[in-house]
């Protein structure tokens, strides 16, 4: 440990102004105090004491919080793809060709992403924010297990310049990044994202019967076949993945669906731990599913067709929507700021989510939408809030 | 009516080296500094002594150019030693090294029907003339009151909930007429009410339980609750064009001294701690007392910061630094420059937080007495969390965006997002729990000055 510091200290005066390494100074930091936490001290004058918390403890909290939902998702993917094949084969089976599939979407994602910041910072003479710690996860979460990597390279480099470096960096952006990338793709290359993308097949051959259908897809057909959309899930799968769509099956997560969003369950462990140490905000988590819910409800009332017909509570295990509350709707950059925005916010995200999966069947997955549209109103909201403070300050001072 | 105000929001910081209900006395020779710096809205003060010169305690060493019925005068009898200034001349100290017999500047002395007989101008007149008008302080902006002015009331808190604070019962003990004579006095400056606001937590000392002509109203919860900012925005908010003046405990008996005993007396108790402190402990002393008899001899090790008052709105001073004019404290605490390996994700228990991020445990045991270094602990980011500032503001208050509009320097923002009714202290708490490492309480004065210059 001393060793490395002495190092640090040894090379450091390269990096500060003047020195035959200056232009790359944030590059250097960002590694040092990855390493130690500064020796900077508080102010004379001001608080003189600070609490312990920082960005980077804060960000951890999130990525440790992602990390039931990476590891389940590595096994489900294997899963999926032995289900497919019609194969039998063990748990470390899985557990391989799962890491075989995802591990190098991480690595491309992070390499990129962190590459780009590095660049940026470099460029642009600003120090290198954390941030990127959490986007580069949430970006393989969200995409298919069988996406090609440059796709995934491409997506990372558009989000994390347009959507977040050209704002001004973290803090300032005005999206959701991860889900910038993910829409980025699902825009600019929506073969590759969209129909049998959700089951890694690889070369083998699929078993009879199969399809790589979701829950989400067979909704949306229900549209036109005016089947009940329960009997259908339920009788989806038969012959080779019986039963793959109970809604406790969907509750747990053995479906196919993006690398970490099928678990509902997962989500849920990741949101209690984003809750106890506060670093997602309960408030928009609880009301993005409130939401969800009571749309789901109000679609039950109206029952026009069959899709509307499908219980409420299967749009909670159904899709991203747990995935998209927990983690990208929970942002604190992008959602709304007030407490009592944050309500609104996660509220609304709930409702468009399921009112964009059941009117719009060319876009079966609604909370990348949802969230992504509510990022742009989330302002608004928050002016409302604001404003009504400011009213309240007018009106005492009237009284 | 009095009221009972129960807060929730905030955090007290519980810190080790509390000081012990002991009065030590500090033997003179000893120098005493008095800071044109503990006053804001002091621009142009002009120093009327020079080094060399002897005067009498209550004598006028200095008065404000742009304010000059305001005087200010010397906190003890003795030799003017130093007259320092900092950048651009910048007045910092009038330094005084202390007789041992004090001798003070007399001026006329009333009885307690005297004070009751005496006019508003009369007091204020005694007030400016005597130096003790400096102790009422003008909200909004936290200014050294305008004896022009008539404030809608004057608020006086009768506790100090910052970390480490020292308890008004030792500070005060005994000063009961004076105090009294003290409120009677500044009952004349406003036709509304004096509060006086008492912790409903802890046992109430007796100078203020017993206080007439005063409204009591009773305070539940944690620091801030103690601040004089937050109790006038839950008893009589201040809205634009509203001016309140507060006043401390310690400047109300200086007052009432001034009128019953005819001197400007400035002694004062103040209290020593910290966790670096031997034996942390209460001092009789002057106002602007310089540490370094206290510290001497009386400190665990060497690389330690000195703080003038708490650690949440104090200011570093040297070995041999000199309280400002409203501190009745000082700090010793670890200097925090050290590299810490991987200090920002190991689990630890020592650390104390507000918040519970990962491994952040201090919350397991609210009890514990924490031992906090000056280390920043992270670097400065932009505004990412959100929650956390409403959390620690006991206030309808919306801090960030408060801070953004002074940051956008958006004049109409500032004044309709409240900035009128806090000074740094009340957001100083905002300041220790910020992830992104704001320097929360130096934004609020740039506003504050923004507004008031503009």
């Amino acid at each position: 440990m001393n060793f490395l510091r002495e190092q640090l200290d040894k090379v450091k005066p390269h990096f500060q102004k003047g020195g035959k390494w200056e232009k790359f100074h944030y590059i250097f930091e960002a590694h040092e105090t990855l390493l130690f936490v500064p020796d900077h001290t508080t102010k004379a004058k001001g608080a003189q004491i600070r609490d312990a918390i920082d960005m980077k403890r804060m960000m951890m909290t999130v990525i440790i919080a992602m990390i039931p939902c990476l590891l389940f998702g590595i096994y489900n993917v294997g899963h999926q793809h032995f289900l497919a094949i019609g194969q039998e084969a063990s748990f470390m089976d899985m557990m391989l060709v799962g890491a075989i599939q995802v591990l190098p979407i991480v690595v491309v994602s992070y390499a990129v992403g962190l590459g780009t910041e590095f660049t940026i910072g470099t460029i642009r003479r600003h120090p290198i924010n954390e941030g990127f710690l959490v986007t580069g996860m949430l970006i393989p979460l969200v995409m298919p297990p069988d996406i090609p990597l440059w796709q995934v390279a491409l997506a990372t480099l558009f989000a994390v310049i347009i959507a977040k470096e050209a704002f001004g960096g973290t803090g300032m952006n005005v999206l959701n990044v991860a889900l910038t990338a993910r829409a980025f793709l699902y825009f600019a290359y929506p073969s590759q994202i969209s129909g049998d993308v959700w089951t890694y097949i690889g070369d083998a051959n699929v078993v009879a019967g199969y399809s790589g259908a979701t829950p989400l897809a067979i909704g949306a057909q229900a549209l036109t076949t005016g089947e009940n959309v329960v009997a259908s899930l339920g009788t989806f799968g038969a012959g080779w993945a019986d039963n793959i769509f109970s809604f406790s099956n969907m509750f747990f997560g053995f479906m196919p669906g993006s690398i970490g969003e099928t678990s509902t369950l997962m989500c849920l462990i990741g949101a209690a731990i984003l809750i106890i140490t506060g670093v997602g905000s309960w408030k928009i988590i609880v009301s993005v599913f409130a939401g969800a819910y009571a749309m789901g409800l109000l679609m039950n009332g109206i029952g026009a067709n069959e899709f509307m017909l499908l219980p409420a509570h299967y749009h909670l295990v159904i899709g991203g929507l747990a995935f998209g509350a927990v983690y990208m709707a929970s942002d604190p950059v992008t959602a709304a700021q007030t407490e009592r925005g944050k309500w609104i916010y996660g509220f609304l995200i709930g409702l468009l989510t399921v009112l964009i999966r059941v009117f719009n069947p060319a876009y079966p997955e609604g909370i990348m939408l949802a969230i992504l549209l509510m990022n742009v109103f989330a302002p608004l909201i928050d002016y409302t809030v604001v404003n009504a403070n400011k009213k309240r300050r007018l009106q005492r001072a009237t009284v | 009516m009095s009221k009972f105000i129960k807060l929730k929001k905030g955090f007290d910081i519980n810190l080790a080296g509390k000081a012990e209900k002991r009065l030590a006395e500090v033997d003179q020779p000893e120098t005493f500094a008095y800071k044109p710096t503990s006053f804001h809205g002091l621009l142009r003060p002009k120093v009327t002594v020079n080094e060399g010169d002897t005067v009498k305690a209550g004598a006028p060493i200095l008065f404000d150019k742009k304010n000059e019925k305001v005087i200010h005068v010397a906190p003890v009898s003795g030799e003017i030693v130093e007259i320092k200034r900092g950048e651009k001349r910048k007045l910092l100290e009038v330094v005084i090294l202390a007789d041992k017999q004090m001798e003070y500047v007399q001026h006329k002395k009333y009885s307690v029907s005297d004070i009751g007989n005496a006019t508003r101008e009369e007091a204020v007149e005694h007030l400016l003339s005597s130096g003790a008008w400096v102790n009422i302080v003008q909200r909004p902006f936290g200014i050294i009151a305008d004896p022009e002015e008539a404030p809608k009331a004057i608020f006086i808190s009768a506790f100090d909930s910052n970390p480490l604070a020292p308890d008004y019962d030792m500070l005060f003990k005994g000063e009961d007429q004076y105090f009294q004579a003290g409120i009677d006095v500044i009952k004349k400056l406003t036709p509304g009410l004096i509060h006086l606001n008492i912790n409903s937590d802890h046992e109430v000392a007796q100078i203020f339980a017993h206080a007439k002509n005063v409204q009591l109203n009773k305070f539940s919860g944690p620091h801030p609750s103690g601040n004089v900012g937050v109790q006038i925005h839950h008893i009589d908010s201040i809205n634009k064009g509203d001016i309140v003046w507060t006043i401390s405990p310690f400047g109300v008996i200086q007052i009432g001294k001034l009128f019953l005993e005819g001197i400007y007396d400035s002694s004062k108790v103040v209290a020593l701690t910290g966790s670096e402190v031997t034996n942390p402990q209460y001092y009789k002393t002057y106002t602007g007392a310089s540490i370094k008899k206290m510290v001497a001899g009386n400190i665990k090790s060497d690389n330690v910061r000195y703080i003038a008052g708490n650690v949440l709105t104090g200011e570093k001073i040297d070995a041999e630094g000199h309280l400002g004019y409203f501190d009745n404290m000082a700090t010793v605490i670890p200097e925090g420059d050290y590299h810490e390996m991987f200090g920002w994700i190991l689990p630890t228990t020592n650390k104390l937080s507000f918040q519970r991020a990962f491994g952040l445990l201090s919350f397991l045991n609210p009890k514990k007495e924490f031992v906090v270094d000056t280390n920043l602990k992270g670097e400065p980011r932009a505004f990412v969390q959100t929650g956390v500032f409403e959390r620690v503001t006991p206030m309808d208050i919306l801090p960030t965006y408060l801070l953004k509009a002074i940051l956008a320097e958006d004049y109409d923002d500032m004044e309709s997002l409240g900035i009128y009714e806090v000074i740094e202290e009340d957001l100083a708490l905002c300041e220790f729990v910020d992830v992104s490492k704001h320097d929360v309480q130096s934004i609020v004065r740039e506003g504050l000055d923004l507004i008031q210059y503009s």
